[in-house]
């Protein structure tokens, strides 16, 4: 492969680049989804990615990183929500089209017959059963499961990586402290996936595909899930080496890679930086244009929002639903807006007591 | 040939396990369905949208598929693997080395690796589908359960190995415990639960320590972590998934438009 094309995408897939890239090809997906969910669309992913995959496998550095057994469901798993993603909006582009004109969706056309669970659903549950079967003997007969030398506390490994499935977490590491995105954030998609049914009062979209029907809820699912954590952990895997700093995939993992690390907290972009003067000793002091700031993001603009943008679903939904909503879709977006704080200005903490282990 | 499967089918013994001639006419399939404690899982007869692939992508079937791969695999390799840190590499290795076309632990580690994807397809198609709507928002809630089960289950069995993959994985997942607001030593608010200058959330005794049985991944967490792996999250999912799949039933059998 050319290096011009290993350059390119070296430097498109630096994290700022991926992320935007990311979000700007979700918004068109879904902006275009009826040119998108067009089947040729997705044959030429996948042509287009297999060639890729053929092509990029000369490189050593690539293939070191791609070949790892432990990284082979990683890819597993971007080819499958790819597909999935791809038709799930196929078939609520065919489902719209066919509400528009008054008919039944797909499936409620379907649905006016039943079958006999044998041998109609038995034997496909079969058929998967087997071939999955073969597929996973093969599988294991083609690749060894990993297994590195024996443990040793006194050697750290670098980089040292959480299982694959969490690193999209780990890759929050690098804009907020553990505590917020190692128990709060985790806690939160959790309550927050729990309380989606409660919250969404919208009866419309019950059991088949639609995207006219659920705007809303369908642009939150994929920015949550296909944005920010199966592309986190795809970038989380292939895309961050020693250090945890960035190596594009055909760049070779030097352990020396220097990234400078000149981040400000609020606190010294206010007090000395604005104000001139040196940040105050009293530690809540110091802090306050932080604690303002997240007071004013937490407590003013749920309220802001519902008596303007948000008027037509704080009516629809309620106070308790769209209190529990607004809190957990605030704390979604602190994760963007950290993003975006620490790419343009550098910021590092927008409250900062590492005194008191507090640090937003 | 006729003859025979006739006289086989007309014995006692056949007679006494297979109440119901073969599944070709409605009454036999509804039979055959109702008499099999497996089958009757289902219903008798399924929407049409219920049994197409291209609705229910039959994500959920197989990760419950995997999960039975997962046990089968999973027990025969308890047979071969001890949980301490001498000899848990030790076994591992042996697994590797001297059982010729050993695959047991490979499909035991890519089966959960697929499980994973699985679980998180599954609940994409579900919500996609709208599909925890009511009637079915407490499955729902059962199912993302499910869902934080089945990453513990893999977390927990990440660490067996007892390699440097293992244990540096599981160090790097549970230091975030030691950042738990109030009750790890190093959160929010622990230095706050203190009583006469002494702490009482410290290193020794956070909820981190309580994960891993000491103050760093070791003898104690391996234990740990297997028992949890092996007996304490399959019972807990095995629960989870009776409740998920009956309510799956009584809330209006697999999605379709209601």
């Amino acid at each position: 492969m050319a290096d011009y094309i290993k350059h390119a995408v070296n430097w498109l897939t630096e994290p700022t680049r991926y992320f935007i890239g990311f979000t700007l090809a979700i918004i068109l997906i879904l902006q275009f989804r009826k040119f998108f969910a067009k089947t040729f669309v997705i044959v030429a992913f996948f042509v287009l990615g297999a060639a890729f995959l053929v092509f990029a496998w000369k490189d050593p550095n690539f293939a070191k990183i791609i070949g790892k057994p432990d990284n082979v469901p990683i890819v597993i798993l971007l080819a499958t929500v790819v597909y999935f993603s791809w038709l799930s909006l196929r078939k609520a582009v065919i489902n719209d089209e066919r509400i528009a004109r008054g008919e039944p969706t797909l499936e409620g056309d379907f649905n006016k017959q039943k079958v006999f669970t044998w041998p109609d659903l038995v034997y496909t549950e079969l058929i998967c059963l087997v071939l999955f079967t073969v597929a996973l003997v093969v599988w294991s007969i083609v690749l060894m499961a990993p297994l590195e030398e024996p443990a040793e506390l006194a050697r750290t490994p670098n980089p040292s990586k959480a299982p694959w499935y969490f690193l999209g977490l780990q890759e929050l590491l690098v804009y907020f402290d553990p505590w917020i995105a190692g128990v709060l954030l985790p806690s939160f998609i959790i309550v927050g996936l729990g309380a989606i049914p409660y919250v969404d009062t919208n009866p419309k979209g019950n059991g088949y595909y639609t995207f006219n029907e659920r705007k809303f809820a369908i642009w939150f699912f994929w920015i949550g899930f296909v944005l920010f954590w199966v592309s986190f952990v795809i970038l989380g895997t292939f895309l961050r080496g020693p250090n945890w700093s960035f190596f594009g995939p055909f760049e070779y993992w030097d352990l020396h890679k220097l990234e400078p690390m000149v981040n400000v907290d609020l606190s010294t972009y206010f007090w000395v930086n604005l104000l001139d003067q040196p940040r105050p000793d009293n530690i809540l002091l110091r802090e306050a244009p932080g604690f303002a700031f997240l007071g004013a993001f937490f407590l003013l603009l749920p309220p802001l929002l519902a008596k303007t943008v948000c008027r037509s679903m704080f009516a629809q939904i309620g106070m308790v639903r769209y209190q529990v909503m607004m809190h957990m879709l605030l704390w979604f977006a602190l994760i963007p807006l950290k993003m975006l704080l620490r790419w343009t200005v550098g910021l590092k903490y927008i409250v900062g007591i590492p005194e008191w282990f507090f640090n937003v | 040939m006729k003859k025979l499967l006739e006289a086989t089918t007309k014995t006692q013994l056949w007679k006494s396990v297979f109440r119901h001639g073969y599944p070709d006419t409605p009454r036999n399939r509804t039979l055959a369905v109702l008499s099999n404690v497996f089958l009757h899982l289902h219903p008798v007869k399924v929407r049409r949208s219920g049994i197409q692939l291209s609705y229910t992508w039959c994500m959920g079937g197989l990760t419950f598929f995997l999960f039975l791969i997962e046990t089968i695999t999973g027990l025969l390799l308890m047979f071969y693997y001890r949980p301490t840190a001498e000899l848990a590499f030790q076994d591992i290795m042996a697994l590797r080395e001297h059982v010729p076309i050993g695959i047991m632990r490979e499909l035991h580690r890519w089966a959960a690796h697929l499980m994973v994807i699985t679980v998180w397809l599954h609940m994409y198609r579900v919500f996609l589908t709208g599909s925890y709507k009511p009637p079915r928002e407490f499955n729902w809630n059962v199912g993302v359960i499910l869902l934080v089960i089945t990453l513990l289950l893999s977390f927990t069995g990440y660490l067996l190995p007892w390699d440097q993959l293992a244990v540096w994985a599981i160090t790097v997942g549970t230091n975030m415990a030691r950042a738990t607001p109030f009750l790890g030593h190093e959160g929010p608010g622990a230095a706050l639960i203190s009583f006469g200058g002494l702490d009482f959330v410290h290193a020794g005794d956070d909820v981190r320590f309580g994960l891993l049985a000491g103050r760093f991944v070791g003898e104690g967490a391996l234990l740990r972590f297997y028992v949890l792996h092996c007996v304490g999250f399959p019972l807990i999912a095995a629960t989870l998934m009776a409740i998920h799949f009956w309510r799956v039933r009584k809330d209006g059998g697999i999605s379709g438009p209601l």
